[in-house]
C-alpha cells in the first residue's frame, strides 16, 4: 500500500516536470497546433470538393478521423521527447533515485495525454467554425473526446518504446513515421474504405483507426449517414481491444527496457 | 583556504564497511573496462579514485550506483547486494555523474524539491531542503531562474546539492570539479571535506593527483580496468621514493638523456623523468644541500635548468614510479581548467 502510494506520487512528480517543460517550451506545442490546423483546413478545402458523401459536407464525415490522426501523429513525438531524455545525464540520475522503475515513462505518457486532450479542443474548434456541427448531444460527444485520448495513451506506449529502444533523436523522428502512415492513410479517414482495393480493404477493416474515426462519427453524427451506416457497438469493441491490446504489450515491453538500460 | 582534510575524518564508531567490492568485471564488446576489481571503503571517510580517462572509474561508479550490472563479481553498497538489492540501495545513495544532471527547463529551486520529492520526503521537507542547499551553494539568488541560465560552475554545484537533498548515506561523486576553474573547485573541496560527518561516505573519482592528495583519506590508483595500488595519501608518497624530492626542469628536454648521466650518482636508483617536457626528480636525502650539487653537476655539462625546486613528494611522483609513465591526461586536464 505504501509502495503504491509512493510510486503514484513518483508518477505525479514526473508528470509535473513534463507538464512544466510543455509549458515553457510553447514553442512545440505552438507549431504542433499549427501544423494540425493548417491540416485540418487544406484537406477539408483540397479534398472536400472531390470527395462528396451523398450531399453532406465533406468535414462532417472528415473532422472526428481528423481528431484521431491528431493524437497518432502526436504520439511519434514522444519517441522523440524520450530519445532526447535518454540522451543526457538526467536520466542516470533518476535512474540512481529510489523512485518507481515505471514513473519516469509513465509520467511522460500522462503528460501526453494532457497535450492531446489541448490538440482535440483546439481541432474541435477549429472544425466548427469550419462549418463542422455536432448532431448527437453533448454526452456523446465527450465519451467521444474521452475516447480519443485513450487511443492516444495507447499509441503513446508504442512511441516511448521506440524512443526508449532507439535511443536517438533523429532516429525516433524517422522510426514514427515508419508505423504511423500506413496508420494514417489506409482508414477510413479520409476516404471511404470501399473505394481502396480490395487486400487493403482487410488492412483498413481492422485498422485501429478505423474502428476509432467510426466511434467518433458515430457518437458525433448518431445517425447521420456520414457515420458510415456501421454500428457503434462494433468499432467501440474494436477500438477498446486495440487500446487494452496495445496498452498489454507496449506497457511491459517499455519498462523491461527501461530496467534494461544496466546491461 | 582549504585545509589539509588527510586522516582527521575516519572516526572510530564508523565500524562498517560502507561498501565491498569483490572480483567485479565488466566488458562492453571485447573492451574489458573492468578487470576483476576488489576494493573495501570504510564508513565516514572520503576514498578517491585515482586514474586517466577510460581507466573504468566511470564504469565502476555505474555499477555501484545501480545503473549498470557488473558481468561478475559482487559489491555491496550500505550492507545491500547491487544486484538482489539495488532498491534498497537507491534511498542511500547520492549520485553526481561526470556531466550535472539537472533539468535546464525547470528553476534550481524546482530541481531540488523534483528530487526530494523522488526520495520521499514529502513536500514540505523537499521545500525546506531545497531552500538550504541553494544557501549553502550560493544559489538562493538564482533559485527562481531557469537552469538553462546558470554558468558551468553554478549548474556543477546545482547538481551537488541535489546529492545531498536527501543527506544519503554514501555519495558518488564522479569527477566533481573537472572543467570547473580553480576559484569554484577549491570551493567545491571545501564542501566535500565537509560531508563526512555521521558516517558518511564519499566515494570520488578525479584524474587530478593534487585532488586525490587534498580530499582523500584513502585512494585507490587505477589504470585500465585494474586498481593498481591502494593506501592513504602518506602510504602512497611513502612507498615509492624518499620523503623531500628535487624537481627540476630543463630548458631543453633533448638533453634529458644527459642530464640522467650527470645526475646518476645523486639519484641512486630512485630517479624520474619525462622526457618529452624535460622533468627529472630525484630524492634529495642530503636536504637543501642536493641543490648546489645538482646546479653545479649540469652546469658543468652545460645544461640549463628552467626549474629547480625542494618538493614533498606529490601523488605525480608516485603514480610515476608505479605505473612507468606520468599520470596521461595531466596535460589536457590543464587545458580545461
Amino acid at each position: 500500500m505504501e509502495k503504491m502510494s509512493a510510486a503514484i506520487s513518483d508518477i505525479m512528480v514526473m508528470t509535473k516536470r513534463n507538464v512544466t517543460r510543455y509549458i515553457r517550451l510553447p514553442q512545440l506545442l505552438v507549431f504542433n497546433a499549427m501544423l494540425n490546423v493548417v491540416l485540418l483546413l487544406l484537406f477539408n478545402y483540397v479534398f472536400g470538393g472531390a470527395i462528396q458523401k451523398g450531399g453532406i459536407p465533406y468535414i462532417q464525415y472528415f473532422l472526428p478521423g481528423f481528431l484521431a490522426q491528431t493524437v497518432v501523429f502526436g504520439s511519434t513525438q514522444t519517441s522523440v521527447g524520450i530519445a532526447e531524455d535518454l540522451s543526457k545525464g538526467l536520466i542516470d540520475r533518476f535512474r540512481s533515485l529510489p523512485m518507481a522503475r515505471p514513473a519516469f515513462l509513465t509520467g511522460r505518457v500522462i503528460a501526453d495525454g494532457i497535450r492531446y486532450a489541448l490538440l482535440i479542443l483546439l481541432m474541435i474548434g477549429v472544425g466548427l467554425a469550419a462549418g463542422f456541427r455536432f448532431e448527437n448531444g453533448l454526452v456523446p460527444a465527450i465519451v467521444a473526446v474521452l475516447l480519443v485520448i485513450l487511443f492516444g495513451v495507447a499509441l503513446t506506449w508504442i512511441g516511448v518504446f521506440i524512443g526508449i529502444s532507439v535511443k536517438n533523436q533523429e532516429t525516433a523522428q524517422v522510426a514514427g513515421f515508419v508505423w504511423v502512415f500506413p496508420l494514417v492513410f489506409a482508414s477510413s479517414l479520409y476516404v471511404p474504405i470501399a473505394t481502396m482495393p480490395h487486400w487493403l480493404q482487410y488492412f483498413a477493416n481492422v485498422n485501429p483507426v478505423t474502428s476509432m474515426a467510426g466511434v467518433i462519427r458515430a457518437l458525433f453524427l448518431g445517425s447521420n449517414p456520414a457515420a458510415g451506416g456501421a454500428s457503434l457497438a462494433k468499432y467501440l469493441w474494436q477500438i477498446l481491444v486495440w487500446d487494452a491490446g496495445l496498452m498489454l504489450v507496449f506497457i511491459p515491453l517499455s519498462v523491461r527496457r527501461y530496467v534494461q538500460l544496466a546491461k | 583556504m582549504v585545509s589539509n582534510l588527510n586522516g582527521n575524518s575516519a572516526k572510530s564508531d564508523c565500524a562498517q564497511d560502507a561498501i565491498i567490492v569483490e572480483g567485479i568485471s565488466k566488458h562492453f564488446g571485447k573492451i574489458k573496462a573492468l578487470d576483476n576489481i576488489s576494493l573495501n571503503v570504510g564508513e565516514g571517510i572520503v576514498f578517491a579514485l585515482l586514474g586517466p580517462n577510460g581507466s573504468g572509474k566511470t564504469t565502476l561508479i555505474r555499477i555501484l550506483t545501480t545503473l549498470l550490472i557488473p558481468d561478475g563479481g559482487t559489491a555491496r553498497v550500505g550492507g545491500f547486494d547491487i544486484r538482489q538489492n539495488a532498491a534498497s540501495i537507491r534511498p542511500i545513495i547520492g549520485l553526481a555523474g561526470q556531466y550535472p544532471a539537472v533539468d535546464e527547463d525547470l528553476t534550481g529551486k524546482e530541481n531540488l524539491e523534483m528530487i526530494g520529492q523522488l526520495y520521499h520526503l514529502g513536500n514540505a521537507k523537499s521545500r525546506t531542503r531545497s531552500g538550504e542547499l541553494l544557501e549553502t551553494f550560493e544559489l538562493a539568488d538564482a533559485g527562481n531562474r531557469r537552469v538553462k541560465t546558470y554558468s558551468g560552475g553554478m549548474r556543477r554545484r546545482l547538481d551537488l546539492a541535489a546529492t545531498l537533498v536527501a543527506e544519503p548515506k554514501i555519495l558518488f561523486l564522479d569527477e566533481p570539479t573537472t572543467g570547473l576553474d580553480p576559484r569554484s573547485r577549491f570551493g567545491l573541496w571545501d564542501v566535500i571535506g565537509k560531508l563526512t560527518k555521521d558516517c558518511h561516505t564519499v566515494f570520488l573519482t578525479t584524474q587530478y593527483l593534487e585532488e586525490a592528495d587534498r580530499l582523500a583519506d584513502k585512494i585507490a590508483i587505477m589504470e585500465n580496468g585494474h586498481i593498481i595500488r591502494v593506501g592513504t595519501p602518506a602510504e602512497l608518497k611513502g612507498c615509492c621514493g624518499g620523503e623531500t624530492r628535487v624537481k627540476l626542469k630543463l630548458v631543453d628536454p633533448n638533453q634529458t638523456k644527459q642530464a640522467l648521466e650527470l645526475l646518476r650518482e645523486l639519484g641512486k636508483d630512485q630517479m624520474n623523468s619525462i622526457e618529452a617536457t624535460g622533468d627529472i626528480s630525484l630524492p634529495a636525502d642530503g636536504g637543501t644541500a642536493i641543490l648546489s650539487d645538482v646546479v653545479r653537476r649540469l652546469d658543468a655539462g652545460g645544461i640549463q635548468l628552467a626549474e629547480l625546486a625542494l618538493t614533498q613528494p606529490t601523488l605525480d611522483d608516485v603514480f610515476l614510479a608505479i605505473t612507468g609513465h606520468a599520470a596521461e591526461n595531466t596535460a589536457d586536464t590543464k587545458k580545461t581548467m
